[in-house]
């Protein structure tokens, strides 16, 4: 069995984030042996999850289904959130900012209180991670279910872990972490080490003051160098070495243990698919990892565990070298995943169940026998709920499960087309393009899978081939959205007329009729070509209605025929569109914002978005005139006169002086107001001798502006 | 009724004759066949016999009129021709069918008026009169388009143009529409002036009109979408709102060289009377667009807001018609093989009737009598009507039975449908002595009178006194069209022939000059000729005697789409004058 997990994520850009694969094996210790699930020590029946979104609403259907009220927290951004609605009762803990409500560990336990919650689920992000936080629970008399605060403590700090994983035979990546800084000698310890190195500072991140050494004579200069950037950015210029391993794959193990010491391995997880540190799909079992490597990587998974004293859900992360088939312990994520649906897939576990069920003290009782569904997707929001940019801007994850690998990769093929997202850009066409690579068909994952490939997968405006490929997909899709957009108007005309005038409805009849010719209509659809520098590309389509009720459309290209569609509205945003003798199903999203008709088609494994002009659009102001209402034929063109009668208050600039067009000259005051006299154009200041104090007439000439040719004397 | 007619047809001189019953062999005896069907009395047979020789042969006919009538409007639908238009397109301007296509609600129907008005008129083409009319819902609120071509003449108003105006602002009028202009000419066409500007019925009633519609609350909208100057200025200054694109409208009465001219003023059209002049400093134009498509959705704004303008009867008095009806059970298309391809075969009037009428249901008013008029209700849509429909030339008998049925459609605010199959009143001793005149004098006062809607189809002939009887154009339907085998005299042209020839050869003698038998066929050749020509649906259609012709197979659409229309304004009373007993 093999699954993924894919995110999809608000923003194309930043949004990727993992990806795994994990490999089910029955367990090698017979799982109804390790405990008693009858003895339930530390009952829990009411939880507060401290979360928001996706896995917020996750975990509130697990304990719905196992019988657990539950409480779920709000800030101010999330009133109306979907987790807020699915929960049985909600606590509102503060502003939207998530360091005054959802990183607020005195508010949430003060809710928990409220709400008589024995129990707090942290989910991941905020904090699920703070040793603090499950400290202050367990202080509070509430149960934490995680992990306990020391083994968050301990893994947590960075090299504290990995002094705790190298004395209990984690293997660990070669490197020098020592204080003593001295060229000569950590010179030694890379030779020591190993060519290529990675030096690194040990403070601060996001690859400041990295650098990359392949050969012992260049090491030195790499190092005052990593040494002078790190003190520049983060004040501190000690430094660290490791091994840089060349062709790493991000590989992970998901453990789950009681409080009895019982800790089992789930497999592992693929995750080497990033963009910018972020893993974008997820992968179970990891291709191209044998038996004999997975049980190996298991094994260490469950001694760096135990090492802590873990119990409850977690990852063990490895980092592996594909030339040498050696793995390193990097760190170990002490919650649950966003991934870990996909280990669920190929497991059968529910794992939120099983940390609420270890929470409660019970030993691990594992039975596989419940079927998973095979595909899966998480979301937290709903149509009408408003992306907060206050959080993570995931909208869903999409996980599937298939007997084998291939047959997981077509399912997810298949899904990926059918996700439709309106009105937010999406990552989905990435990930889509990122699927159907023949590299990761193969299984040929790395963590620079993405920047080896970046070609393929990201968009290359200089590539006229793709660019081409890419505007006849946008010219069929506009071509189809003519025809839907007609036919859903036929089908909404049957319904209510406008007017509401049913004695009309003889003009609404279809096709629409005219004398001695077929109904023509034109719509025009603007779509952002990502292959085009100017963004937008337009595209007219003419459209003519037969008599056997199916569209003509043109696309007004020299080289292209028009296409005779027949379109079925099915009802909401379906149609069965037959075109060029195929037929398919095509989804139509249309909505209104910023006074612009938007409208998203999905047919196959297609996506485009439009823009409709229809006029309304503009604005009713004239922008581009700024020619005073006051100036009046009678004078030669430039001379501005006075509105109106009234004071001169201010002259702003002086007879002669170079003006920009609209630039105020003189203010006057009439009827109690003051009124600002602009220049009608660019130029000279011409006869401007009106001064502060002076009456004007209405209509008496202020002053003219000249081009320079004939003002200027 | 066949048999009848072509016993008397010796007797008649006006009218065709119907000597032959060929065509006859085209349809059963409806009799009959309704006495089969008894359980459903209304329902008309089908009547046509498809493998007929008749059959065929109308349909040939019909389909060679179709398609040379086809071609002549291809030719208009192009506008002022490729150069034109895309000097209109690289303007940012669209064309005045795509502009009302904009204005109307999106997939609903337009009904074009007088296509062909202008065709073959002047030595130059002026395809559609270079205007454009027709009725389009708008917000679910009928409008009257009257539209500009500026591919045509610059937009510029030949006499065709004023008249074909002034016909859709009468449509307006009567049937309480608020027009909206789409204005882009040059104004009137100066080479013509005389036969544009100082009547009754040219240039200025178009101002005339608005004001007096506006007067009755009847909406005026213009979108200055083009040049609009001289008098032509003065639609968006009596309209009761306007929409200027910028760039393209202007408005002025002296255009930049005339300005010149008069005063030696330079300034651009943009200056003088563009869009932002008019918006902002004379207050000539109410509404500034940034373009043509902004401009257009401006309108349609407008329409939204009318709200109860011109609606006070709306609907007062029509309340009977039925939101679901039935199909014809015969297709509609099917019209194309019964009109006659010669106008001396008569043909079942029924025949047409089964095929525009919902369900083919006809509950037949005074059926035995006065046989050679037709008359009888219907629904068209769900619409109720009055059928009037020509089997023959009218008697006494026919004559006062339609007088009689129109009066009863007249009481029940029953809109009439008149379809034209007339070769007029029966001539002769006998007919004059029984009274025929007075006869025909009260159909024609009963038509002229009657002031439910009233739309009128020629289907084949009309000739005579039977015209107005069957409310011609003088009679003012509300709408009126004609199928393309249509033929308008006063009589046939072989009659016609006859009786000139008559005259001639008398004057002829009186001055002792020998006229031989070939000189005089010649002479009669040339009065049929013309008859014919002057006869012809183009010909009628090109100087607006009609508001277009139609394919038979749209006649149902078309009556549908006109009574509709009409009944957009509140019932009123018929008052009749003096019937002559």
């Amino acid at each position: 069995m093999a699954s993924f997990l894919l995110r999809l994520n608000l923003r194309p850009k930043s949004s990727p984030r993992h990806s795994f694969l994990v490999y089910v094996k029955p367990f090698s210790t017979s799982p109804h042996n390790i405990g008693d699930n009858t003895t339930k020590k530390n009952p829990i029946e009411k939880i507060l999850i401290a979360n928001r979104g996706e896995i917020a609403c996750r975990i509130i259907r697990t304990a719905k289904r196992l019988g657990i009220r539950t409480v779920a927290v709000y800030s101010d951004a999330d009133r109306n959130s979907l987790h807020v609605k699915s929960a049985d009762e909600a606590a509102y803990i503060g502003p939207a900012a998530a360091r005054m409500s959802y990183l607020n560990g005195l508010a949430i336990v003060e809710a928990a209180f409220r709400t008589g919650a024995q129990a707090i689920h942290p989910g991941y992000g905020f904090l699920s991670e703070s040793a603090e936080f499950a400290q202050l629970c367990e202080d509070k008399g509430l149960t934490f279910i995680g992990p306990p605060a020391s083994a968050i403590r301990d893994m947590g700090d960075k090299s504290a872990s990995k002094r705790i994983m190298g004395a209990a035979g984690v293997p660990l990546v070669p490197g020098y972490h020592g204080n003593e800084q001295d060229i000569d000698l950590l010179k030694s310890e890379a030779e020591k080490i190993g060519y290529p190195i990675l030096i690194k500072p040990t403070h601060g991140g996001g690859g400041k003051g990295m650098r990359i050494v392949h050969t012992a004579n260049e090491f030195v200069e790499a190092l005052l160098g990593a040494q002078r950037e790190a003190a520049a950015s983060f004040g501190i210029s000690t430094i660290l070495l490791e091994k840089y391993i060349t062709r790493p794959r991000h590989i992970e193990v998901q453990i789950i243990a009681d409080q009895h010491d019982n800790v089992l391995f789930l497999f592992e997880r693929d995750c080497s698919v990033q963009r910018r540190h972020q893993k974008i799909i997820e992968e179970a079992p990891a291709p191209n990892v044998d038996n004999d490597l997975r049980s190996l990587l298991g094994q260490t998974a469950v001694s760096a565990a135990k090492a802590v004293n873990y119990y409850s859900a977690g990852t063990v992360e490895f980092i592996f070298d594909i030339d040498s088939s050696k793995f390193y312990f990097m760190e170990m994520n002490t919650r649950l995943q966003v991934e870990h649906p996909v280990t669920e897939m190929i497991v059968g576990l529910d794992l939120v169940e099983w940390q609420i069920r270890v929470a409660m003290e019970e030993c691990l009782p594992f039975s596989q026998s419940q079927v998973p569904l095979s595909v899966r997707v998480e979301t937290g929001v709903e149509q009408g709920d408003t992306v907060s940019m206050h959080y993570d801007p995931m909208i869903a994850k999409l996980v599937v499960r298939g007997e084998t690998r291939d047959a997981a990769l077509i399912k997810m093929k298949d899904c990926l087309s059918k996700f439709q997202v309106a009105g937010v850009l999406t990552n989905i066409n990435f990930l889509q393009k990122l699927v159907n690579h023949w590299a990761f068909e193969n299984g040929q994952v790395e963590t620079h899978f993405i920047e080896h490939f970046k070609e393929d997968l990201l968009v290359d405006p200089s590539n006229s081939v793709l660019a081409k490929e890419a505007y006849a997909a946008a010219r069929l899709s506009a071509t189809l959205v003519a025809a839907c957009v007609c036919e859903k108007e036929h089908s909404s005309l049957k319904e209510s007329l406008p007017g509401g005038n049913k004695s009309l409805s003889i003009w609404y009849a279809y096709p629409p009729f005219r004398v001695h010719h077929n109904t023509r209509r034109t719509m025009e659809l603007e779509w952002d070509d990502e292959y085009d520098s100017s963004g937008s590309r337009l595209l007219t389509l003419s459209i003519t209605y037969q008599p056997n009720g199916n569209y003509l459309i043109e696309t007004g290209e020299s080289n292209s025929q028009g296409l005779e569609v027949k379109a079925v509205h099915l009802g909401n945003h379906d149609f069965r569109v037959e075109a060029d003798g195929l037929k398919m199903d095509v989804s139509l999203a249309v909505y209104s914002k910023d006074h612009t008709e938007h409208i998203h088609i999905w047919h196959g494994s297609h996506h485009h978005h439009f823009r409709q002009i229809v006029g309304l659009q503009l604005s009713n102001e004239d922008e581009t005139q700024h020619k005073p209402s006051y100036e009046t034929g009678s004078h030669p063109p430039g001379t501005v006169v006075a509105p109106m009668a009234g004071l001169v208050v201010k002259v702003l600039v002086k007879d002669g002086t170079k003006v920009e067009e609209g630039q105020p000259i003189l203010v006057l005051e009439a009827m109690k107001m003051e009124h600002v006299v602009k220049a009608p154009s660019a130029g000279y200041v011409c006869g401007l001798e009106v001064t502060a104090g002076q009456q004007v007439s209405d209509g008496c000439v202020l002053f003219s502006v000249k081009c320079k040719n004939s003002g200027v004397r | 009724m066949l048999r009848v007619s072509a016993r008397r047809a010796a007797a008649v001189t006006a009218t065709a004759t119907a000597g032959s019953t060929s065509n006859s062999k085209l349809w059963r005896n409806p009799i009959s066949l309704l006495q089969r069907r008894r359980f459903c009395l209304g329902v008309l047979p089908d009547g046509v016999d498809r493998s007929s020789e008749a059959f065929v042969r109308n349909s040939k006919a019909m389909e060679g009129f179709l398609s040379e009538f086809q071609s002549h409007i291809d030719k208009v639908l192009a506008g002022g021709g490729p150069e034109a238009v895309k000097r209109n397109m690289s303007r940012n301007k669209l064309l005045p069918r795509e502009r009302i296509d904009r204005l109307i609600d999106p997939g609903s129907s337009f009904l074009e008026l007088s296509q062909l008005a202008g065709h073959e008129l002047y030595e130059e083409s002026l395809p559609s009169a270079g205007i454009i009319t027709g009725i389009g819902p708008v917000h679910g609120r009928l409008c009257m388009f009257v539209a500009n071509d500026p591919t045509v003449k610059g937009g510029t108003y030949y006499p065709i143009t004023v008249k074909k105006h002034l016909r859709a602002q009468e449509i307006a009028a009567r049937c309480k529409l608020p027009c909206i202009y789409l204005v882009d000419s040059g104004g009137a066409y100066l080479p013509r002036q005389a036969d544009v500007f100082p009547d009754r019925d040219n240039f200025g009633r178009v101002f005339y009109n608005q004001a007096l519609m506006s007067a009755e609350g009847i909406p005026q909208i213009a979108l200055v979408l083009g040049s609009c100057t001289a008098g032509g200025a003065y639609i968006p200054a009596m309209a009761d709102e306007s929409v200027m694109v910028k760039g393209n409208g202007t408005i002025f009465l002296a255009g930049p060289p005339l300005v010149k001219a008069a005063t030696g003023e330079e300034v651009s059209a943009e200056d003088l009377g563009g869009a932002s002049v008019h918006c902002k400093t004379s207050g000539v134009s109410d509404y500034f667009a940034q373009d043509e498509l902004h401009g257009l959705a401006i309108g349609r704004n407008i329409v939204k807001n009318l709200h109860m303008a011109a609606k006070q009867g709306m609907m007062n008095g029509w309340q009977n018609i039925a939101s679901e009806y039935k199909e014809p059970l015969y297709d509609v298309k099917e019209l194309r093989s019964i009109a006659p391809a010669d106008h001396k075969q008569p043909f079942d009037i029924r025949l047409v009737i089964a095929r525009i009428v919902d369900g083919s249901e006809f509950d037949e008013f005074k059926k035995l009598y006065g046989t050679t008029l037709v008359t009888g209700f219907a629904r068209i849509f769900g619409q109720p009507v009055g059928i009037l429909g020509n089997n023959g030339i009218l008697f006494n008998e026919s004559a006062l039975k339609g007088a009689h049925f129109i009066e009863i459609c007249t009481q029940r605010n029953i809109p009439l449908v008149f379809l034209q199959n007339i070769t007029g009143f029966m001539v002769g001793s006998r007919s004059e002595a029984n009274g025929i005149a007075k006869s025909g004098a009260k159909m024609v006062m009963a038509v002229s009178c009657a002031k439910v809607p009233k739309v009128t189809i020629i289907v084949g002939g009309s000739f005579g006194a039977g015209n107005y009887a069957m409310c011609g154009r003088a009679y003012s339907p509300d709408f009126m069209f004609l199928w393309p085998n249509a033929k308008i005299s006063v009589m046939g042209g072989a009659q016609a022939a006859g009786v000139l020839s008559q005259i001639e050869r008398s004057n002829k003698k009186k001055k002792g000059i020998q006229w031989t038998k070939e000189e005089e066929e010649v002479f009669k050749a040339k009065v049929v000729e013309a008859y014919e020509r002057e006869g012809s649906s183009y010909y009628s259609t090109a100087r607006l005697w009609d508001d277009g012709i139609i394919d038979p197979a749209d006649t149902r659409k078309v009556l549908g789409l006109c009574i509709s229309a009409s009944l957009t304004r509140g019932a009123e009373d018929t008052k009749y004058g003096v019937f002559r007993m």
